[in-house]
This record gives C-alpha cells, sequence and structure tokens, in this order.
C-alpha cells in the first residue's frame, strides 16, 4: 500500500461556465474513514466521480491505491468500490438476483456468488426480502443493498456518496455500525455528508469544502479547537437560539464578550457556556465566506 | 464476521457478457405489458392485413402471401424500438455509474439490452408465421430458403436494434428515445411491404425503391414464397451492414462520451 490511499492535487473541474471545483488538495491515510463535508451544490459528487474514474478532471492529479485515476483507470477500479448518491441497484431485479448479478460481475464463480450473496443479505438484514423486487424496498432497504452490492468483494478503498441521506435514524446508526466495521477490516473509507454529526462520530479526518475550495481540514477534534476553548450561547426567554459566540474560554474573553453583548440583547437572555460542536465550525466557516463575499 | 472474498482477477470479457445478458432477459421477462404487446401486435395486425384489408388490395385471397415479410418487419422494427427506452433508462439510474467504476467492458450493458431484443423478436417473428400459416400463408421455401429468410430477420433486428441502442445512448431520457423511435417505425409503411411499389405515385417512389426497407422485405418474400429477388439480396444485406457498422460505433462514440458528461 502506497503512503496515502487517497492524494488529490490542485484538481480543479468546470461545467462550462461553472468552476466546481477551484483547486482541491487532500491526502487520505490508508485505513481510516474521510469524510468530506459541504452543503448541496459543493462539489462532493463531483470529486467522488473524479477520484472513482467516471469524469476526468480539468487541471490537477488524484492517485487512488497509488494509481493515477487518468492514466491507470483500470487499477483505480481493480481497487475501489463506489456506492453513488443515489442508490445504484436494478429495481426489476430481487435484491438477491442483484448481488449474484454483482459477485458474478466481479469474478466469483456461480458456487462462491452464492455463498457470497446469502453472507451479505444476512448481514445487511435482507434475508427475508431477498426474493422480493427490490422496486418494493423502502429507502433504508436500498441503501443497505447498495452498500451489500459494494462489498461484494474486498477491495481496499471504498468511496461512500452521502450514504445516509434520507434515512431515518435507526437505519442510519445501522449503516454507521457497518461503515465502521468495514473500517475495521481495514478498508479506507472516503464518505460525503452534509450531516455534522455524521463526520463527528465517524471520520479520522474532515475536509469542509464550500465553493470548490478546502475550507478547513483535520481531525474533528482539532476543528473545533480551532474555534476556540468555549462557545457562548444566548437564548432568549422563549428558549429561542439568539447567538453562538466563539470565545477562547478564558475568563477576561468571556467578559468583554458578555459586555459587549449586553446593550444589545434583552435582559432575560439565557447564557450558556459550552464546548463547539461541528455545527458551530460549520457556521463559523460559512458565515466567515458570506461576510467575505459581501465586502 | 466473514470476510469478502478479495478478488484478483475481475470477471471475463464472455463472462461479462453473459450475465447482462441474463439481466435484459429477466427485465423483459418481467415487463408483462410489453410481453403482451410483443405478442399481441405480431397476431391483430396478421388478422387486420389479411382480413380486413386484404380483400381490397387483392380479392383473389392471395395478399397474406405478400404481406407476411412487411408484417415479420414491422413488428421487429416495433420490437426493436423499445432498446431505446432500456439503454435510456440504463443511462438516467446511478446502476451505469457503478458498472463503470467496475474492471469491466461496462458496454456489456447495451450488448445485454440487443440481445434480449433479438430474442423478443425471433419469438414474435415465430408468431407471425405462425399466424399467417393459419389464415392460410403457403410458403414454397424449403430448409435452406427458409435459414436465409431467417439470416435476414436476425440481421434486420440486431441492425435496427443497435441503431435504437444508440438512440437510447444520445437521447438521454426514456421518453425522448421512445419518441425518436416511433419516428423510425413509418419506413415500413413507406416501402414494398404492404402495396408493390409501383402502385405509388412517382415521387414517393424514388423514394420508396431507394429505402433499406424494401430490398430486405423483397429478399424475405423472394425466399419464403418464390418471387424474384435478382440484385435485392445483395442490397439487403448491404444497407443492414452499413447501418449496423454505423450503430455499433456511434454507440461506442456515444457511451464514451456519455461517461465524460456524468
Ligand atoms: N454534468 C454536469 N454538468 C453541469 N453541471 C454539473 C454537472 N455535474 C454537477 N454539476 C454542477 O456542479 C455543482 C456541484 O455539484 P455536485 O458535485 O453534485 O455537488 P454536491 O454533491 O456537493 O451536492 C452543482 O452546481 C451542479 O449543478
Ligand atoms: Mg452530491
Amino acid at each position: 500500500m502506497p503512503k496515502f490511499a487517497i492524494e488529490v492535487n490542485g484538481l480543479r473541474k468546470r461545467f462550462g461556465d461553472q468552476v466546481v471545483l477551484n483547486g482541491i488538495d487532500l491526502a487520505v491515510m490508508p485505513g481510516t474513514i474521510f469524510a468530506l463535508l459541504g452543503p448541496n451544490g459543493a462539489g462532493k459528487t463531483t470529486l467522488i466521480h473524479i477520484l472513482s474514474t467516471l469524469i476526468n478532471p480539468d487541471v490537477g492529479s488524484a492517485r487512488v491505491a497509488g494509481y493515477d485515476v487518468v492514466r491507470d483507470k483500470n487499477e483505480v477500479k481493480k481497487s475501489i468500490s463506489l456506492t453513488g448518491q443515489f442508490a445504484a441497484v436494478d429495481e426489476v431485479l430481487t435484491g438477491e438476483e442483484n448481488l449474484l448479478m454483482m459477485c458474478k460481475l466481479s469474478g466469483l464463480t456461480t458456487a462462491e456468488s452464492r455463498i457470497r450473496t446469502s453472507e451479505l443479505l444476512i448481514r445487511f438484514d435482507l434475508a427475508a426480502a431477498a426474493k422480493k423486487r427490490v422496486k418494493t424496498y423502502s429507502g433504508g432497504m436500498r441503501r443497505r443493498l447498495d452498500l451489500a452490492i459494494s462489498l461484494v468483494v474486498s477491495r481496499p478503498v471504498l468511496f461512500l456518496d452521502e450514504p445516509t441521506t434520507g434515512l431515518d435514524t435507526i437505519s442510519r446508526r445501522a449503516l454507521w455500525d457497518n461503515i465502521i466495521q468495514l473500517k475495521e477490516q481495514g478498508i479506507t473509507i472516503f464518505l460525503t455528508t452534509q450531516y455534522l454529526e455524521e463526520a463527528d462520530q465517524l471520520a479520522d479526518s474532515i475536509a469542509v469544502i464550500d465553493q470548490g475550495r478546502v475550507a478547513t481540514a483535520g481531525t474533528a477534534v482539532q476543528l473545533k479547537s480551532r474555534l476556540g476553548g468555549e462557545v457562548l450561547e444566548l437564548r432568549n426567554g422563549h428558549d429561542e437560539l439568539l447567538l453562538v459566540v466563539p470565545t477562547s474560554g478564558k475568563i477576561q474573553d468571556v467578559m468583554l464578550t458578555l459586555n459587549e453583548l449586553a446593550h444589545s440583547l434583552p435582559p432575560d437572555t439565557q447564557v450558556s457556556i459550552r464546548k463547539p460542536s461541528m455545527d458551530d465550525v460549520f457556521l463559523a466557516l460559512t458565515s466567515k465566506e458570506r461576510e467575505e463575499s459581501y465586502a | 464476521m466473514n470476510t469478502p472474498p478479495s478478488v484478483r482477477k475481475p470477471a471475463s470479457f464472455g463472462m461479462t457478457n453473459v450475465v447482462f445478458i441474463g439481466r435484459s432477459i429477466r427485465h423483459s421477462l418481467r415487463n408483462a405489458e410489453a410481453l403482451i404487446m410483443a405478442i399481441m401486435l405480431p397476431i391483430m395486425l396478421m388478422l387486420l392485413f389479411t382480413y380486413v384489408f386484404g380483400g381490397a388490395i387483392d380479392p383473389g385471397g392471395n395478399y397474406v402471401n405478400y404481406v407476411v415479410p412487411g408484417i415479420i418487419l414491422l413488428c421487429a422494427g416495433f420490437g426493436s424500438s423499445s432498446t431505446a427506452v432500456d439503454v435510456a433508462q440504463d443511462m438516467t439510474n446511478g446502476i451505469i455509474d457503478r458498472f463503470r467504476t467496475m474492471p469491466i467492458r461496462s458496454l456489456s450493458v447495451v450488448t445485454g439490452h440487443v440481445v434480449a431484443s433479438l430474442a423478443r423478436n425471433l419469438v414474435a417473428s415465430i408468431v407471425v408465421i405462425g399466424v399467417a400459416l393459419l389464415v392460410g400463408f403457403r410458403p414454397s421455401a424449403n430448409g435452406i430458403e427458409w435459414l436465409a429468410a431467417l439470416g435476414v430477420i436476425i440481421l434486420f433486428i440486431l441492425t435496427f436494434t443497435w441503431l435504437f441502442a444508440a438512440i437510447g445512448l444520445v437521447t438521454g431520457s426514456p421518453s425522448a428515445a421512445s419518441g425518436y423511435g416511433f419516428a423510425l417505425l413509418f419506413l415500413p409503411y413507406l416501402s414494398s411491404a404492404f402495396v408493390p411499389t409501383s402502385t405509388m405515385p412517382n415521387w414517393l417512389q424514388g423514394f420508396a425503391n431507394h429505402q433499406p426497407i424494401t430490398p430486405v422485405i423483397e429478399t424475405i418474400r423472394g425466399l419464403l414464397t418464390g418471387t424474384p429477388i435478382q440484385h435485392q439480396g445483395w442490397w439487403a444485406i448491404g444497407w443492414c451492414a452499413v447501418i449496423l457498422i454505423f450503430s455499433i460505433s456511434w454507440c461506442f462514440i456515444a457511451f464514451r462520451r456519455n461517461a465524460g458528461l456524468r
């Protein structure tokens, strides 16, 4: 295995006049979970499409499992599995037929395919629905089937594009468990999400992208600590959130901040002090950019 | 927990095709509406042309012998047009991205649809011939002529199926694909399929005599009922070969270009 499972250098991509990726640099260590966090339209899917060889970048380079995504497409394909943003399952076939088909396409014999299919059906809690057509599956079942299909053979790098979007809490937790198990097998996981909590819970490292650039990157702890030590949360008498203000947590700083705010806020304002969350990181980054673009 | 088999060698080209053909045939068998249509259409058309139009066109009652090749081609054209919709549907579903990121020849997805279309349309052709025999079709063909006719029919189905597959690839949406496909279905009416081209106005004859359907019809008719074929056989094979090569190349190009767009 090369030093990095995924390495991205100065990647740019535009569609027509619209610049979607404007110079992305990333590195993901083997056997870790990496989360790419960003709002809708940030370019997450575009980056996954480039890394999984579906489209070529305009400028810059990327290596997956040590292979260049433009020059060694076939070697990259042998090293990855992709679970796209929209469930890539065959609705006309049953869940079992979907898995059998993918096993055979992945080079397993018929006998191996049967064994692997029944293992995956059980592991992803789909055994009861195995012989039903996928058309009748719920969103969560489709997602689980989709993930199961990505795992018919073990590939060192797994791409998951918004794996839990649209799932209920229970299905989401179950999928998280699956993803953590995969990491324990040594698979490198590159996932995208719009949910800060997801990145916080799962990822060993995180990059936030916004407007085609990496706005910030690091571990969840690092990102939060960059916001300072403590966050002040101010709520009015009806317990509605008014303001979130990052501070260093030092007594002087907190007092100064509160003094400044005291004139402009109603007297019944409640103050609480807490550690920063991923939401704070995200809000701070995007609001900074908004201020800059207004300036 | 089970460790998944770690696979070194992806599926061979042959296996990939077998898997995709199996998939498309399953799709065909599960699309009840299309399947019923594929069987009912030949029966209805055969009865319609023999009993409703046949008397007016040829009061002697021999029209059935004339019209069988036309109905085979009409049904084959109709049947293969659904390939455009099948292919377009695959291209708009995320499943194509998954196939493209696997170390296989993903264009075989299209090959699967083509082979399933061939199978469907051969069944429809056999239904046409079966019904025709029941309503008075009296072919004069010997074994070799039957085989040759079957060969021409297969060539015709493959040609139009690949053409519709290309249309499905470039239109990008199932409904647009079915619209373009529809336009091609008028060709048999403007050929010698239902009436000899000599009965048409001059300006139409020019088109009807020089479009690909007419030589294919004349060849099949000649093989089955002994009417003169002359050079039409070569024209039939030539037309089909040219359109077939064009369509397959178009599919390759469109499939590659789609990859860059999505
Ligand atoms: N094939 C394409 N052609 C034109 N624009 C595209 C294409 N794919 C994506 N885009 C645009 O690029 C931007 C980023 O899209 P995407 O990568 O899907 O973002 P995300 O996955 O973060 O929501 C969007 O504004 C989208 O409209
Ligand atoms: Mg996306």
